[in-house]
């Protein structure tokens, strides 16, 4: 193996020995921990754009670790979509732990770096692993970590919205460990590729009990999407937790969402039998309950960060509908709009953190107050933020949402999609107008009391500010974007080129 | 009676009263009842490489026939796990009951009045 080959499990790597390495530098000298956490974050960015280049060339790569073949051993397997995935995930992460310290969210705990770095372990570890009961344990790493990061800085409010997305999860991780059981049972193997081969070839009695399987599977990527009904845990742990932790966490709702992409085609595609498409008939309806109850929350929210929870229950819901179609299309635009939707709702709680700092006591409540400082490049950039999650012209979110739309003019189910979509945009312009409005223009009555807050720092703005010139970027080249996009649907649709590139080419007849 | 119904009998079991106890308002009987389930999900788990009696879990060229050892790895990772979860859903739960004075789940302390412990 070339050194080329051993760099697919550098995402991995980074964060295992970033994490360590700054919980024992923290102890003595806080700056070189924080000089290592961000090390980490651009070694891993620098990996992951590495990865994303060397998977241009359409070849799935598969890297057994420790040498032991395939399906014995556990394989890490690179393609377009992990590729794309550890991009994405590295630079909402740089975004975020650059804001963190600006406004020295972590220095209001004692473990902020590391546990950082044991989330992103998790992250890049779920987009890589070619093997389910792998995947099990980089969820729980991944949801260990969360539950640090999410009572970081404490506070009762938060130890109560802790306990109960603790509890939800660790429920979660009992189903997933079921569908694992009796998938192991079924087919003897958990490698996604054998299993791919072997559901194929299940006998006739056996069906009932795949497609329970394959049920169950999909309720745990569903509880991690926060699909309705299972999204209720979102709102209340995201609104709970530091808008920073909570900007981190947009991407954790699209890990489940990923978790789809890639098992359903490839382990319950065409060739499985009765068990094809088993998720197919649930998944849309609820993708359309999640997108309405996400943009209904929007325009019900009474804080700006309850808002933007919502607002990213909503996006997984619009990026639900089109994958919920599985037709390499839909899955394209959902995948360009998948990566759109994690940058604007992170952008959304950074901004929402931001304004919230500057708003003393007033917080993040939605109500008019006394000018503030720095309202207006608050105001500015949280314009320019609602208009992407939203889906207006100009920014990535329209080009998203448009896409969708294309994509599925000829599903089974056009008129709801479109309905759907066309209606939970105007929701969620009204809401997010509402809101902007009642806190950066609308002026309070002279008797409301003055703000007290200390002075903050400008560059407060310049995480958010650099996530939205992402979303310009982003948009600006949606051409490039998006043949990456049916590239990488290309890849997922051809199960059979992943299961050679794991099995060797003469598993996959 | 056989090892079969003796197993899915105890696995229902188990999971019906994880299931009861972690439906319950209070903390304390929320981690019982999470700690039923996933012994359940462990016997579960180590079952479904099927039920083999008096076999050794390896695979050797003079063992005609041997138990699956592979579930007995994977039930290794989730109990280690799950003793961990339960270790911070523990403190978790004590933490937010010195926070906020109540056990309620919700922490609503409200509904603690007219309950008996």
């Amino acid at each position: 193996m070339t050194a080329l080959d051993h760099l697919a499990i550098a995402p991995i790597v980074t964060p295992v020995i970033a994490a360590p390495l700054a919980l024992l530098a923290m102890r003595r000298r806080r700056w070189a921990g924080v000089a290592i956490s961000l090390a980490g974050c651009a070694a891993m960015l620098i990996a992951a754009l590495a990865l994303f280049a060397v998977a241009q060339d359409e070849m799935i790569r598969a890297y057994p670790i420790g040498g032991w073949p395939a399906p014995f051993g556990i394989v890490l397997v690179l393609d377009r979509l992990a590729a794309g995935m550890l991009v994405l995930a590295a630079i909402l992460a740089s975004a975020v732990m650059g804001h963190a310290i600006v406004t020295g969210a972590d220095r209001r705990g004692w473990h902020f770096h590391p546990l950082f770095h044991f989330q992103m372990l998790g992250l890049n570890g779920a987009f890589l692993t070619g093997d389910l009961f792998n995947l099990f344990v980089f969820f729980e790493v991944l949801l260990i970590a969360s539950y640090g990061l999410m009572l970081h800085g404490q506070g009762a409010l938060r130890m109560k919205a802790g306990v109960a997305y603790v509890v939800v999860n660790i429920v979660g991780s009992a189903i997933f460990l079921v569908a694992l059981g009796l998938l192991y049972a079924l087919t003897g193997t958990l490698n996604m590729a054998d299993l791919a081969r072997r559901v194929a070839a299940l006998g006739g009695e056996d069906q009932a009990l795949i497609r329970v399987a394959g049920l169950l599977l999909l309720t745990v990527f569903a509880l991690k999407a926060a699909v309705v009904p299972l999204h209720l845990w979102l709102p209340r742990t995201y609104a709970a937790t530091m808008p920073v932790v909570a900007a981190l966490f947009a991407i954790m709702t699209k890990v489940g969402v990923y978790a789809m992409i890639r098992v359903v085609p490839l382990v319950f595609g065409n060739g499985a039998g009765a068990a094809a498409w088993v998720p197919a008939p649930w998944l849309l309806p609820a993708a359309i309950l999640t997108t309405l109850a996400g943009f209904a929350g929007v325009l019900a929210a009474r804080a700006l960060r309850e808002q933007a929870a919502f607002a990213i229950i909503g996006s997984t819901g619009t990026l639900l509908l089109a994958i919920s179609c599985w037709t390499p299309a839909t899955i394209a635009a959902g995948l360009y709009y998948l990566g759109h939707a994690t940058l604007a709702g992170g952008a959304l709680f950074l901004i929402a953190d931001a304004t919230l700092r500057r708003r003393g006591q007033y917080g993040d409540t939605i109500m008019p107050t006394p000018r503030f400082a720095g309202q207006d490049s608050a105001a500015l950039l949280y314009l320019g933020v609602a208009i992407a999650i939203v889906g207006l012209p100009p920014l990535s979110g329209f080009v998203g949402k448009l896409m969708i739309l294309h994509a599925t003019a000829d599903a089974a189910w056009q008129a709801a999609i479109w309905w759907t979509i066309l209606g939970t945009t105007l929701i969620g312009v009204v809401g997010l107008a509402r809101s902007g409005s009642l806190i950066f223009w609308k002026r309070a009555d002279t008797e409301a009391s003055a703000i007290a807050c200390p002075a903050r720092s400008p560059a407060e703005f310049a995480a958010p500010a650099v996530l939205l010139a992402l979303l310009g970027g982003y948009t600006v080249a949606a051409g490039w974007a998006t043949e990456q996009a049916q590239a990488a649907a290309a890849q997922v649709f051809a199960p059979s080129r992943y299961v050679a590139a794991v099995l060797g080419p003469e598993a996959a007849r | 009676m056989s090892l079969e119904f003796l197993i899915a009998s105890a696995i229902g079991v188990l999971v019906a009263g994880g299931v009861y106890l972690a439906l319950r308002a209070r903390t304390f009987q929320v981690v019982l009842g999470l700690t039923l389930l996933s012994y359940a999900i462990n016997l579960f788990l180590f079952a479904s490489g099927r039920l083999i009696v008096d076999r050794p879990p390896l695979y050797a060229k003079d063992v005609a026939d041997y138990a699956d050892p592979l579930p007995q790895a994977l039930v290794l990772t989730a109990i280690v796990i799950t003793f961990g979860m339960t270790a911070l859903t523990v403190i978790l739960s004590l933490r937010s009951f010195l926070e906020s004075g109540t056990d309620q789940v919700d922490g609503d302390a409200a509904l603690d009045e007219d309950r008996i412990l």
